[in-house]
C-alpha cells in the first residue's frame, strides 16, 4: 500500500537539541520517518523519549535544528511564526489529550475557529463546520458549550475541529488519555472510520494497546525512531 | 478578519462583565471629567462673553487726562466722527451727584451725553424717549433714568413726565431705560442718569469733553489706531495726555483666561483618562496570562501572530470605546442636570469635545493595548499549550 501512494510526511536526519541546565539533550537524533497518504500510523514511546518533540515538529509547532522535513510536498524550513501558523492551519489537524476546546464557545464555534483563520466566509464556514460535526456524530450538539458535553463528546468536537479544514494529516496526541476505556475505544473506532474514509492519521501514545490499533507502529526511544515489526 | 476579531473581543468582554465594567470605569470617569469640565468652562465663557458683547464690545473709549492747551470741545467730536474707521462719537462726561424725589434720595452717576451715545452704548428704552439734539443745544434740564434708578427713587419704573432734583437742580424725566438684568450690570450696580452734555458739563464745572465714546465703522483695532493718531496730533505727540480703552481687548483677555482654564481642566481630565488607560493595560496583561492556554490553542490551529495581536488590541480598544460611550452618556445627563439647576446658563456638549473624548479614548485603548497584545502574540505555541492556569 505504502509503495504506490505519495508520502505525506518525509523526514530525513531530523535532529533537535535542547539545552537543559547547560547540558545538551538530543530530543531527536537523526530521525528518519515516512508516512504515506491514507495511512494510520501510531508513534509509541515512553515519556521523555522525544515523542512530544517529534509531534511538535510534525505539527509545525517547532522546527528541527537540522535535517529535512517535507510535509505534503512542502519543505518545512526555518519559516517565520506567521508562515508556520498558516501551514498548521491548512495541513495539520490537531487532536489533544485534554481536548483544548475554547470554553466560551459552542461546539460549532470551536469547529469553525480554524476556518475563521482561513478567512472562509460565514455561509461556507457554517456548512463545513456542520459537516465535520456530522462526521463525528455530534450534529445535534452543535450549540452546546464544552462544559455541557461529556469527555468523549468534547473529544469528538475536537476531532471535528481538526477535520473541518480537510488537513493533510490528523495529528492526535494521546487522544484517549483523559477518557475512560469504553469512551477511548469509541474514539479509536472513530479513527478507524476516518481512516477507512481516506484520512491520514498519526496517533502519538505511550499506550502499547492503543498503538496496536494502528496499521503501522513506529517506536521512539531516546530520540531514535524505529519501525515496529518491520 | 476585523469582524471576527470584534466578535471575539465582544465575547471576551461579555464573558466577564463585572471585570470589564470595572476596567471601563477608569475611562468612564476620565471621559466624564474631560467632557463635563470643558463643557462647563465653555458654557460659562459663552455666557460671560455674550454679556461683554451686549455691553458694547466694539466700543472704544477715550479719556483725556491733560488737555495740553488744546482741549476738545463738543464741536470737535465731529472731527473724530469724520475719521474713516469711526462710525459715531459721543461725549460721556460723568459726575457723582445726589438725586432726590420727595423724601427718597440716591447717590447717582450723572452722565453728560449726546443723542448719539444711545447707539454707541447700545442702550434700550423702556418708556419715553432718549435725549435729543435740541436738548443738548438748549441745555434743557431733562433726564433719562435707568430702570433701577427709577425704581429706587419712585418705587416704580413708569415715571416719564415726573420731575426730580439732581444736585439741587430740577430735571424733567423724558425717558426710562429698559431693565438691564445682565450679569455684569448686577455686578457693577449703581444708579445711572443721562442728561444733555451741556447741562452736565456746566454742573461739573468742566466745559470741555474729557471722556469720549467712539463706535467703529468696521474693525475695532483700526478705529483704535486712527483715534490714537488723531489724539497724538492733537496733544503734540504726548502719549500720557490721554488714555484709550478698547472693549474688545477686555473680551480678548477674557477668552485667553478661559482658554487657559479649559486647557488646564482638560489637562487634569486627560491625566485621569491616562490612569484609566493604565487600568486597561493592567487588566489586559492579567487577561493575557489567564488566557495563555486559549492563545496556545488558537496558535496551534493556525492563528498567526497578527490575528492574536489584532484580537487583543481590538479588545482593549473596545473596552476603552465602550467606556467612552458610557462616559459621554453620563456627561450628557450631568450637564442636563447642571443646566436645569443653573437655569440662566445652558451647558451643552460641543461636537469638538465629543470628538476629543472619542479620539483620546481610542488612542489610549490602542496605546495601552499594544503591549499586552504584543505579549499575547509573542507567546510560543508549545509553551502556551502546556500552560495550566
Amino acid at each position: 500500500m505504502s509503495a504506490n501512494t505519495r508520502p505525506i510526511i518525509s523526514m530525513t536526519g531530523i535532529t533537535k537539541i535542547y539545552n537543559v541546565g547547560g547540558e545538551e539533550v538530543r530530543a531527536l537524533d537523526d530521525a528518519n520517518l515516512t508516512i504515506h497518504e491514507g495511512e494510520f500510523v501510531s508513534i509509541v514511546g515512553p515519556s521523555g523519549s522525544g515523542k512530544s518533540t517529534l509531534m511538535n515538529i510534525i505539527g509545525c509547532l517547532d522546527v528541527a535544528d537540522s535535517g529535512e522535513y517535507i510535509l505534503d510536498g512542502q519543505s518545512i524550513e526555518q519559516y517565520s511564526e506567521e508562515e508556520l501558523a498558516r501551514i498548521r492551519n491548512r495541513k495539520i489537524g490537531f487532536i489533544f489529550q485534554n481536548f483544548n476546546l475554547l470554553s466560551r464557545m459552542t461546539a460549532l464555534g470551536n469547529v469553525e475557529l480554524p476556518l475563521i483563520y482561513q478567512r472562509i466566509r460565514l455561509g461556507e464556514r457554517k456548512e463545513r463546520a456542520n459537516e465535520a460535526l456530522e462526521r463525528v456524530g455530534l450534529k445535534d450538539r452543535s450549540s452546546h458549550r464544552p462544559a455541557e458535553l461529556s469527555g468523549g463528546q468534547q473529544q469528538r468536537v475536537a476531532i471535528a475541529r481538526a477535520l473541518a479544514t480537510n488537513p493533510a494529516i490528523l495529528l492526535a496526541d494521546e487522544p484517549t488519555g483523559n477518557l475512560d476505556s469504553k469512551t477511548g475505544e469509541d474514539i479509536i473506532a472513530l479513527f478507524h472510520e476516518l481512516h477507512r474514509a481516506g484520512d491520514t492519521i498519526v496517533l502519538i501514545t505511550h499506550n502499547e494497546e492503543i498503538a496496536k490499533q494502528a496499521e503501522r507502529r513506529i517506536r521512539i526511544m531516546d530520540g531514535h525512531v524505529s519501525e515496529v515489526g518491520a | 478578519m476585523i469582524v471576527q476579531s470584534v466578535k471575539m473581543a465582544w465575547e471576551a468582554i461579555t464573558s466577564n462583565k463585572l471585570r470589564s465594567f470595572l476596567t471601563m470605569l477608569g475611562i468612564i470617569i476620565g471621559v466624564v471629567a474631560l467632557v463635563v469640565l470643558v463643557s462647563l468652562v465653555n458654557g460659562a465663557t459663552g455666557a460671560v462673553t455674550s454679556e461683554i458683547t451686549a455691553l458694547g464690545n466694539d466700543m472704544v473709549t477715550v479719556s483725556v487726562l491733560y488737555d495740553k492747551g488744546s482741549p476738545i470741545r463738543l464741536e470737535d467730536l465731529d472731527e473724530i466722527a469724520a475719521l474713516d474707521a469711526v462710525n459715531e462719537a459721543a461725549p460721556s462726561g460723568s459726575m457723582n451727584a445726589s438725586a432726590r424725589y420727595g423724601y427718597s434720595d440716591a447717590d447717582v452717576s450723572l452722565y453728560g451725553v449726546t443723542p448719539l451715545y444711545y447707539n454707541i452704548q447700545g442702550l434700550k428704552l423702556k418708556y419715553g424717549r432718549f435725549l435729543k439734539t435740541a436738548d443738548v443745544a438748549n441745555a434743557s434740564y431733562v433726564a433719562v433714568l435707568s430702570y433701577s434708578t427709577a425704581e429706587e427713587l419712585f418705587g416704580k419704573p413708569e415715571v416719564v413726565g415726573e420731575s426730580l432734583t439732581i444736585a439741587g437742580r430740577s430735571f424733567q424725566i423724558v425717558g426710562v431705560l429698559d431693565e438691564d438684568d445682565s450679569l455684569l450690570a448686577s455686578m457693577i450696580g449703581g444708579y445711572n442718569i443721562y442728561a444733555p452734555f451741556t447741562v452736565e458739563s456746566r454742573m461739573a464745572g468742566e466745559p470741555y469733553v474729557t471722556s469720549i465714546a467712539v463706535s467703529p465703522s468696521g474693525d475695532t483695532d483700526a478705529t483704535e489706531s486712527e483715534v490714537e493718531s488723531f489724539l497724538l496730533a492733537r496733544f503734540h505727540q504726548d502719549e500720557d495726555a490721554y488714555r484709550l480703552m478698547n472693549m474688545s481687548s477686555i473680551s480678548d483677555a477674557m477668552s485667553t483666561v478661559t482658554g487657559t482654564l479649559s486647557l488646564l481642566l482638560g489637562g487634569i481630565a486627560a491625566i485621569s483618562l491616562l490612569v484609566g488607560g493604565i487600568g486597561i493595560m493592567n487588566i489586559m496583561l492579567v487577561s493575557v496570562t489567564e488566557r495563555t492556554k486559549e492563545i496556545g490553542i488558537r496558535k496551534a490551529i493556525g492563528a498567526g501572530k497578527k490575528s492574536i495581536m489584532l484580537q487583543f488590541l481590538i479588545e482593549a480598544l473596545m473596552v476603552s470605546l465602550m467606556g467612552c460611550l458610557l462616559g459621554l452618556a453620563l456627561s450628557w445627563v450631568i450637564l442636563e442636570i447642571v443646566s436645569a439647576i443653573a437655569k440662566t446658563i445652558s451647558f451643552s456638549m460641543s461636537i469638538g469635545v465629543v470628538v476629543l473624548a472619542v479620539g483620546f479614548a481610542s488612542a489610549i485603548g490602542l496605546i495601552f493595548g499594544l503591549y499586552p497584545a504584543n505579549k499575547a502574540a509573542n507567546k510560543h505555541p508549545i509553551e502556551a499549550l502546556r500552560y495550566e492556569g
